[in-house]
């Protein structure tokens, strides 16, 4: 590794949960700009090390430093982290305003509109369909530009437009560090600069 | 510090805002505590005095407002939007204190019902009944958030909330109804207003453990 900025940085990583071991041993290292592809079965760990990433979850061994601040983490996991109950918008609109998002009402709109969900703004998210429902979850981990992306299976209930879309973003990730777990590697091989396959 | 305030703003409208949408917990609250004072009033013999009147209403109110405690963090677990905020860059504090200014604002709403209904069935509302109120609100609803955002991530929450919640209340309970029935309040209120203050900073001080992993 060069003398690039190291954003993560696990020695030993593992994490149990009671007397189950999910995750063990993990040494990483990942700079600016890197892209991380984590694969493995059903099981081996690949949500746990996100969570750990995100700051979700804290390592029961080895050490784990993430440099970036925990406004600057976009995270996406397995559930959309929005309020059934608001619409896009105010779901958008409240991250934004947790976020410090500058320009909050513009980068919502912007968002909305690219992921498609601009004609939905305004419905409840509890009438979106699965794959709206993960572009929203999109739109909320992309909101505040994050350094250090992290994906949990993105591409789940997308359709093709959906995928294209985020197939996109990806490709110009630029400067952003991007951690992507699937256990489907095949769409994402071409972007990642590392992998980690958990067994 | 604006900015903190801003983000306890922000999640207090949310809370709000859902409520609105879903309906979910004030209107339990308003006929659990209706109807409560309702079997009171006809459960209470004739002769009974101000005495248990008054704790009636404070145990009618406590039990209510462990409605709107358990539901309080029911949503954000179930729906795991808690990881959101814990995600989120602001203080952790914040999320305690929105929740907090939601539940109270239930209580209040609950509170605005249940005292001409006490009015109506026993007898009239004194002024040290709600002084003893407004500061007892404010512990229940500090302490109260806290327990609840411990109990929803338990399978048994709502047996365990009680659990927890209802022992810390006790001096809320004996505040409350010194305040209302004793010839010198003013002790009473200052000893609320002290629980407050304590309960306050710890609950505040300890979230962000409580909600971590």
């Amino acid at each position: 590794m060069s003398d690039e900025r190291l954003i993560v940085r696990a020695r030993g990583l593992g994490r149990r949960f009671g007397d189950r071991p999910i995750l063990s041993d993990v040494d990483l290292d990942l700079g600016t700009g890197g892209f991380l592809l984590v694969t493995g079965p059903n099981g081996s760990g690949k949500t746990t090390l996100m969570r750990l990433f995100a700051g979700l979850l804290a390592p029961t061994s080895g050490t784990l430093e993430i440099d970036a601040d925990r406004g600057r983490i976009g995270f996406l996991g397995h559930e959309p982290l929005v309020y059934r109950e608001l619409t896009p918008l105010e779901n958008l609109d409240l991250y934004g305003r947790l976020y410090r998002v500058p320009e909050r009402r513009e980068r919502t709109g912007m968002l909305l509109e690219r992921f498609g969900l601009w004609a939905a703004r305004a419905e409840p998210v509890s009438s979106l369909s699965r794959g709206m429902l993960q572009r929203l979850a999109l739109c909320r981990t992309l909101l505040h530009d994050p350094e250090l992306l992290l994906l949990d299976e993105p591409f789940s209930a997308l359709d093709s437009e959906g995928a294209e879309l985020l197939d996109a973003e990806l490709a110009g990730h630029g400067a952003k560090t991007v951690v992507v777990a699937s256990h489907q590697p095949e769409r994402l091989v071409g972007y990642a600069s590392e992998r980690l396959a958990l067994a | 510090m604006s900015a903190y305030f801003a983000d306890v703003a922000a999640l207090a409208r949310k809370d709000l805002l859902v409520e609105l949408r879903t309906r979910d917990t004030v209107p339990a609250m308003l006929l659990f505590v209706v109807s409560a004072l309702v079997v009171f009033h006809f459960a209470l013999p004739e002769e009974s005095s101000q005495l248990a009147a008054s704790g009636m209403l404070w145990i009618a109110l406590l039990f209510t407002a462990l409605l709107a405690l358990v539901r309080a963090f029911v949503g954000e677990r179930d729906q795991s939007t808690l990881d959101g905020l814990i995600l989120a860059p602001c203080d952790r504090s914040a999320i305690w204190l929105g929740k907090t200014l939601s539940v109270l604002a239930f209580l209040l709403f609950a509170e605005a019902v249940a005292l001409p209904a006490f009015a109506l069935f026993y007898e009239s509302v004194t002024w040290e009944l709600v002084a003893g109120l407004a500061l007892a609100n404010v512990g229940i609803a500090t302490v109260g958030t806290l327990l609840g955002a411990m109990a929803a991530a338990a399978r048994a929450r709502e047996l365990l909330l009680p659990l927890l919640f209802l022992p810390v209340a006790i001096p809320l309970i004996v505040g409350g109804v010194g305040a209302t029935v004793a010839d010198d309040p003013g002790r009473y209120l200052a000893f609320l207003g002290l629980y407050d203050l304590i309960f306050a900073i710890l609950s505040w001080a300890s979230f962000e453990y409580v909600v971590t992993e």
